[in-house]
């Protein structure tokens, strides 16, 4: 039937043989949208009339913000299947995520920090939006010292996916909350978020780059996942006739 | 029948380890109390930082008293037999739930007064410090219980537990503190009672499922 596909990919072998044939295709696209995107967005787009030229950070900041909650969504359902259907290929891929996760998130505040010193005058404000992209990445710090407290991996996989799940559920109420902690104390912040119509050739470089930094990402992922099968799976015997091959 | 019992053991058995439980108490009050030393003894800033300050401590103490929920229960094996015999794990994890609310959460929540008054809260503050730790600290047990299910079967928890849990406390720390802060200046604070309401009615749903899922991954 259709699930068929399904079945497989949580066939160790099977994810492992076919994310290496992904993999070069997937490096080739990524890095040709990361060149695009870096062109267009540092040289060929015009500078910010108020911002000048720190406005190129936003190539960077707004594509690994995005990247940051994506990810988080993505692992809790990975660590949610796996744990529901005890699929460990699932929970593979929930554990690679979080650190590549927990990247982005830290990249997004400190690109976000480096934009605010010019802008704002400061380093840090108590925003609402960066106050939750930090408990974000507490989340995954959680996350990630949470699977390696056990000694036994799949109880770890299975401890970790339980937090996941409790962390996805609860992420629009810490983000709500913050918001509405944040607006009590303070308004005006926020508008500064809010830019006038942006210029369409920084439209192209942003668009790029968000592309670009999820599939950057993905590849890293993916590297990531075969090395968690590779240490799994160590000495069965398909995967010393992939590797002798 | 089966709940009676299961709360009347719990309550016997924190009664009868009743240190575990009057040390947070402890901690709970020395935390507050170095703040006037550490920022300043003068009463006017003290009733502007006190709402944050006591919600704070509160936060701590329920993460220090969470231990006495299932660890001592886990190595002597008797939880594994609560769980076997009592044909419903909900019912040992939520009795266990409240019976820990109300020998740490309570506490907390009588002892405040005394804080309150220590930080110059006055009048409608105090009511609602009052009003937001009696509505806050059963969430901070329920999210608390998760946590510590997860972390029972570990060595080394009390960091890592710190770690898990703090961040799923903070709209309970937000709005609980925000109360206070409300009705120290002169403000309608309901609004925010009403929110650590439906994050109680919430939990009290909604976290039990994954306390057993939590437990159930410690206990093979």
């Amino acid at each position: 039937m259709s699930w068929q596909w399904f079945h497989r990919l949580s066939s160790p072998k099977w994810f492992y043989q076919i994310s290496g044939r992904m993999l070069p295709w997937l490096w080739t696209i990524t890095l040709a949208l990361l060149a695009f995107g870096l062109y267009q967005g540092l040289y060929n787009s015009p500078a910010d009339y108020q911002q000048g030229n720190s406005v190129r950070i936003m190539y960077l900041h707004v594509p690994t913000a995005m990247a940051s909650m994506f990810f988080y969504v993505y692992m809790a359902i990975a660590a949610a299947v796996g744990y529901i259907w005890r699929i460990k290929v699932a929970h593979m891929v929930a554990v690679s995520i979080a650190p590549v996760g927990a990247m982005m998130t830290f990249l997004a505040l400190f690109t976000g920090s480096f934009w605010g010193r010019p802008t704002w005058n400061t380093w840090w404000i108590w925003d609402a939006r960066i106050t939750s992209e930090l408990i974000l990445l507490f989340l995954y710090l959680g996350f990630m010292s949470l699977h390696q407290a056990f000694d036994d991996r799949e109880v770890g996989d299975r401890a970790a996916g339980v937090l996941a799940m409790v962390g996805l559920v609860n992420i629009p109420i810490i983000h709500y909350s913050v918001y509405w902690w944040n607006t009590l104390h303070q308004g005006a912040t926020i508008s500064k978020f809010e830019k006038p119509t942006i210029d369409p050739s920084m439209l192209t470089a942003l668009l790029t780059m968000i592309v670009a930094i999820i599939l950057f990402a993905l590849c890293i992922i993916l590297i990531r996942i075969r090395t968690e099968i590779m240490s799994r799976e160590y000495g069965k015997q398909w995967l010393k006739e992939e590797i002798c091959q | 029948m089966m709940i009676k019992i299961l709360l009347h053991r719990e309550l016997l058995r924190h009664w009868r380890s009743r240190q575990d439980l009057i040390n947070p108490l402890i901690f709970f009050v020395i935390a507050v109390s170095m703040f006037p030393l550490a920022v300043t003894p003068e009463g006017e800033l003290l009733e502007q930082i006190a709402p944050g300050v006591i919600w704070v401590a509160a936060l701590l103490a329920t993460m220090l008293s969470l231990e006495s929920l299932y660890r001592d229960d886990f190595h002597d094996g008797t939880l594994e037999l609560l769980l076997m015999q009592s044909g419903s794990h909900y019912k040992v994890v939520i009795v266990k739930i409240i019976a820990h609310w109300l020998t740490s959460g309570l506490p907390l929540v009588i002892i405040s007064p005394i804080l309150a008054v220590m930080m110059h809260l006055k009048g409608d503050s105090f009511w609602a410090l009052l009003s937001s730790l009696l509505l806050g600290t059963p969430v901070l047990s329920l999210i608390g219980s998760v946590g510590m299910g997860l972390t029972v079967g570990l060595r080394q928890s009390g960091v890592l537990l710190s770690l898990l849990v703090l961040p799923l406390y903070l709209p309970v720390l937000i709005f609980g503190a925000s109360a206070v802060t409300s009705a120290a200046m002169g403000m309608e604070y309901s609004g925010q009672l009403a929110y650590l309401g439906a994050f109680l009615f919430a939990s009290l749903s909604l976290v039990p499922f994954a306390s057993v899922a939590a437990i159930r991954v410690s206990i093979r």
